[in-house]
């Protein structure tokens, strides 16, 4: 594939790379299935050893709790409908703050992409805003919302929106020219082209946006609820915490972990399947 | 000098096995030029790793200087198929060169004249402080060829070293390998699929079957050492030696053993 | 006569470049200006009011006291996680089968919100510099320890092949091949881990702490002292933007290879 070699056709600065180094397969850290075995063994392992050190009085119980202990904890947590509603109040956060962050970040990455004028004229702005720590705006979020949703939905629709948004611009600059050429002469309008041409092969680094800026969006949502006291398992850690209670903290990280893990592979898995569908489409083209 | 001696290699997959080489038994004498040709996909590579250390036959043996291989043998220097990416995108051109060579804990004036030399020698003097991507593909090239030699080894080996370059430029490096091989004389192992130019290259053209590999023939090539372009590809001599190694590829291609000495 | 001509015309480039550079910048300063001076809100505060509190809050004695302390927790926690990632990175990368055995608990581990780490390390640490330090290296070390493994596993064969025909092996063998090989991968990783670094520096000061940049941050915000909150926020920015242009600078320098490398294979 061909790409644009001037300098002013990359995204910003020029001195931006897609956030992973280069865009890669879906997956590609740690693809799980050969080495199943192996894994389930290191992870035993680890169970063990945590059940083992505080047991044995290596770590005191008081500060490492046992894994059976923390587990057990857990389950009886998993009981309680309160549980359930701070669950639901951190995915609330999380996914609509980065629903929100994807749709302004696309429309405004395709629209600022392909118009190279406010390409210029926007760069400087986006590469001082965007790594402004989105914490930053914690004080400002309790002053205008209080404890409200929306004081998490700032933050993390700021920290993910500039992921998604960056990764916009990357890929509507790697559209191949001769492909835009063609489509324009055969007078496919401007939509039409968007929607043939520049999505396409925007698309993997769309989701490559998404991946960062989801892992980013449950950092932030979390982080809200911690430091702002928004209702959610970041809110009920803290809670914990002050009353003393270890073993519970310690299941409530396991919990936001595994939430961590579903978002991870649900993300990947997405992305697994529109590429595939990406890929394939361009192999019957070019075969 | 180079003793392979009954190599086999398989390749021993998850659910599939290959074998690349079936028996492979020839002999270098030091100082020897000699071509290895084959059709693609026959082992050539592979026996090429073998040689060097880089793989280990699943039976038989090789010898560098009457030493079993067991690892890279000190004093060989490899230019592989691939040789744009045997080069270091972050090193530049005489940072490469030198880079085996910081190995073989030389001191530094050594080195720089070991890379100077052998800048010179492909030609490529000018380019010293640029990196390698900065170049095109036959200059990548002569740097792998110039890190071979800069070496000093004793043995060298060659996979198929011009297969990306354009016909002129081919012509040229073939001379540079001669050349140089004259110069230093070591042995070489040069692989190449292109019959023309292992007959103008070699002294000697080992000729492989298809798979499973067997040396299909061994042919000497009795051409003068003095060798040029021109005069050497219509030279008589040359056309039959190139008919003979064709028509052993052919027979190879086909499944049958050497032929009986074509009229010599 | 072409001396003038010439003159003109990079004066003139130059005028454009710094329009496409300052115009939006100094429109979004002129419309917050209008915005705050016009609005009845509390808690909005024009620009000028903002850079005057600025000056007045930062250039004290609180630069020593809460700024440069909390960089240094920044920078000290960052320096280490870098270390520990990719010497971790490199051991896990280049040995399958305890990458293998690793995989499932590291997945989980990185998968955990940083932040939820802070109540745990007051539980355990206390309220501390070290339990600071601890939680900005437990939360960094993530992308640079997975990124790292990611680019030590891509080491291009032939290259490796080279390596080994050429007996280049151990310490040059680490910095030539491996870790170069894998160097945009990594920075890809301290990249990412920067931006956490930064959220994880001022999240551990708003806790039970009395002095800091995040602490001082939260003071002026509960104690209604809008402008200055407004300043504090603005020097947050100053920070991040800092460090990532400094960050910038560095890989830029790094990865000048690689740049090439992919301008090379773009022109093709
Ligand atoms: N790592 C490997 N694993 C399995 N099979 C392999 C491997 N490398 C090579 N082969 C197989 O071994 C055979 C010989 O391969 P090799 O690369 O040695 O051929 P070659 O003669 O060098 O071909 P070419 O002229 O195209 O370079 C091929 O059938 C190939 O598919
Ligand atoms: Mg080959």
């Amino acid at each position: 594939m061909t790409t644009p070699t001037t300098d002013t056709a990359r995204p910003t600065t020029g001195s931006q790379r897609p956030a992973e180094g280069r865009v890669r397969g879906p997956g590609a850290a740690f693809p799980f299935g050969s080495n199943a075995l192996l894994g389930i063994a290191g992870s035993a392992c680890f169970l063990l050893l945590w059940e083992i050190a505080p047991r044995t009085g290596a770590v005191s119980a008081t500060y490492l709790p046992p894994a059976s202990e923390v587990l057990t904890t857990l389950g009886e947590r998993l009981l309680v409908a309160g549980f359930w509603v701070a669950v639901g109040d951190t995915l609330a956060g999380w996914g609509l703050g980065l629903a929100i962050a994807f749709t302004a970040a696309v429309t405004l990455g395709f629209v600022v992409g392909s118009v190279p004028a406010l390409r210029t004229f926007t760069a400087s702005t986006v590469e001082f805003l965007r790594p402004i720590p989105s914490v930053a705006l914690i004080p400002l979020a309790i002053l205008l919302y209080g404890t409200d949703i929306r004081s998490t939905l700032l933050l993390v629709v700021y920290a993910s929106f500039w992921q998604i948004y960056i990764q916009v611009l990357y890929g509507v600059a790697d559209v191949d020219p001769v492909a835009d050429q063609t489509a324009r002469s055969y007078g496919l309008g401007r939509l039409a082209r968007i929607r043939y041409v520049v999505w396409p092969s925007a698309l993997p680094y769309v989701l490559t946006g998404v991946r960062l800026g989801a892992a980013v969006a449950l950092i932030l949502a979390v982080t809200a609820q911690l430091t702002i006291g928004s209702p959610g398992l970041g809110q009920e850690i803290a809670v914990a915490q002050s009353g003393g209670a270890t073993a519970l903290v310690y299941a409530l990280i396991v919990a936001t972990g595994a939430i961590g893990v579903l978002v991870n592979v649900g993300v990947r898995a997405l992305e697994r399947r529109v590429l595939h569908w990406h890929t394939s489409v361009r192999g019957e083209i070019a075969a | 000098m180079l003793d392979v001696n009954g190599v086999q290699k398989i390749y021993r997959g998850k659910d599939r096995e290959v074998e690349a080489v079936r028996d492979l038994t020839f002999r270098l004498e030091e100082g020897e030029l000699a071509c290895l040709v084959g059709p693609s996909g026959c082992g050539k590579t592979t026996l090429l790793k073998c040689i060097a250390g880089l793989l280990k036959p699943t039976s038989g043996s090789v010898e560098v200087a009457g030493k079993a291989v067991t690892g890279p043998p000190r004093d060989m220097s490899v230019v592989f198929q691939e040789y744009g990416r045997s080069l270091f995108s972050w090193l530049t051109v005489q940072g490469n060169v030198e880079l085996p060579l910081k190995e073989k804990k030389l001191s530094k004036e050594r080195r720089r004249t070991l890379v100077t030399e052998a800048l010179e020698a492909v030609g490529l003097a000018d380019s010293a402080r640029s990196y390698p991507w900065q170049l095109s593909g036959g200059m990548q090239q002569r740097v792998a060829i110039a890190r071979a030699i800069a070496y000093e080894p004793r043995v060298l080996l060659m996979d198929e070293p011009f297969a990306a370059v354009d016909a002129q430029t081919r012509a040229d490096l073939e001379d540079l390998i001669r050349g140089l091989w004259q110069r230093f004389s070591m042995t070489v192992l040069f692989i190449t699929h292109d019959i023309d130019e292992a007959v103008y290259l070699g002294q000697r053209v080992l000729v492989l079957s298809s798979s499973p590999t067997v040396v299909q023939d061994d042919v000497a090539v009795d051409l003068p050492a003095e060798r040029d372009q021109l005069t050497t590809r219509s030279d008589q001599r040359f056309t039959e030696l190139r008919a003979r190694v064709y028509s052993e590829i052919q027979n190879a291609k086909n499944g049958q053993a050497a032929s009986a000495p074509a009229a010599t | 006569m072409t001396l003038v001509i010439r003159t003109v015309r990079i004066t003139r480039r130059g005028a454009v470049r710094l329009t496409q550079l300052f115009l939006l910048p100094v429109l979004l300063i002129l419309l917050w200006w209008w915005y705050s001076s016009a609005s009845a809100s509390y808690y909005m505060t024009t620009p000028g009011e903002i850079a005057a509190t600025f000056v007045e809050v930062w250039f004290s004695e609180r630069f020593f006291v809460d700024v440069l302390p909390s960089v240094g927790l920044l920078l000290t926690g960052y320096a280490l996680a870098a270390v520990l990632g990719t010497t971790l990175g490199v051991v896990l990368g280049l040995s399958s089968r305890m990458r293998a055995t690793a995989e499932p608990v590291l997945e989980f581990f990185r998968a955990i919100p940083p932040p939820v780490l802070v109540p745990l390390l007051m539980l355990l640490v206390g309220v501390n510099t070290p339990m600071k330090v601890a939680l900005i290296v437990s939360g960094c070390i993530w992308p640079i320890l997975l990124n790292t493994i990611e680019g030590v596993r891509s080491v291009d064969p032939v290259l490796a092949d080279t390596c080994r025909c050429y007996g280049v092996r151990g310490r040059r063998w680490l910095t030539t091949l491996v870790l170069r090989s894998a160097s945009p991968q990594i920075m890809a990783g301290l990249r990412q881990a920067l931006a956490i670094a930064i959220i994880l520096m001022v999240i551990s000061e708003m806790f039970a702490t009395t002095s800091g940049l995040g602490f001082s941050i939260v003071q002026f915000q509960r104690s209604f002292a809008i402008p200055e909150m407004w300043s504090g926020i603005v020097l947050l920015g100053l920070i991040g933007v800092t460090l990532s242009t400094l960050f910038v600078q560095v890989e830029r320098r790094v990865l000048r290879w690689y740049d090439g490398v992919r301008a090379a294979a773009r022109d093709e």
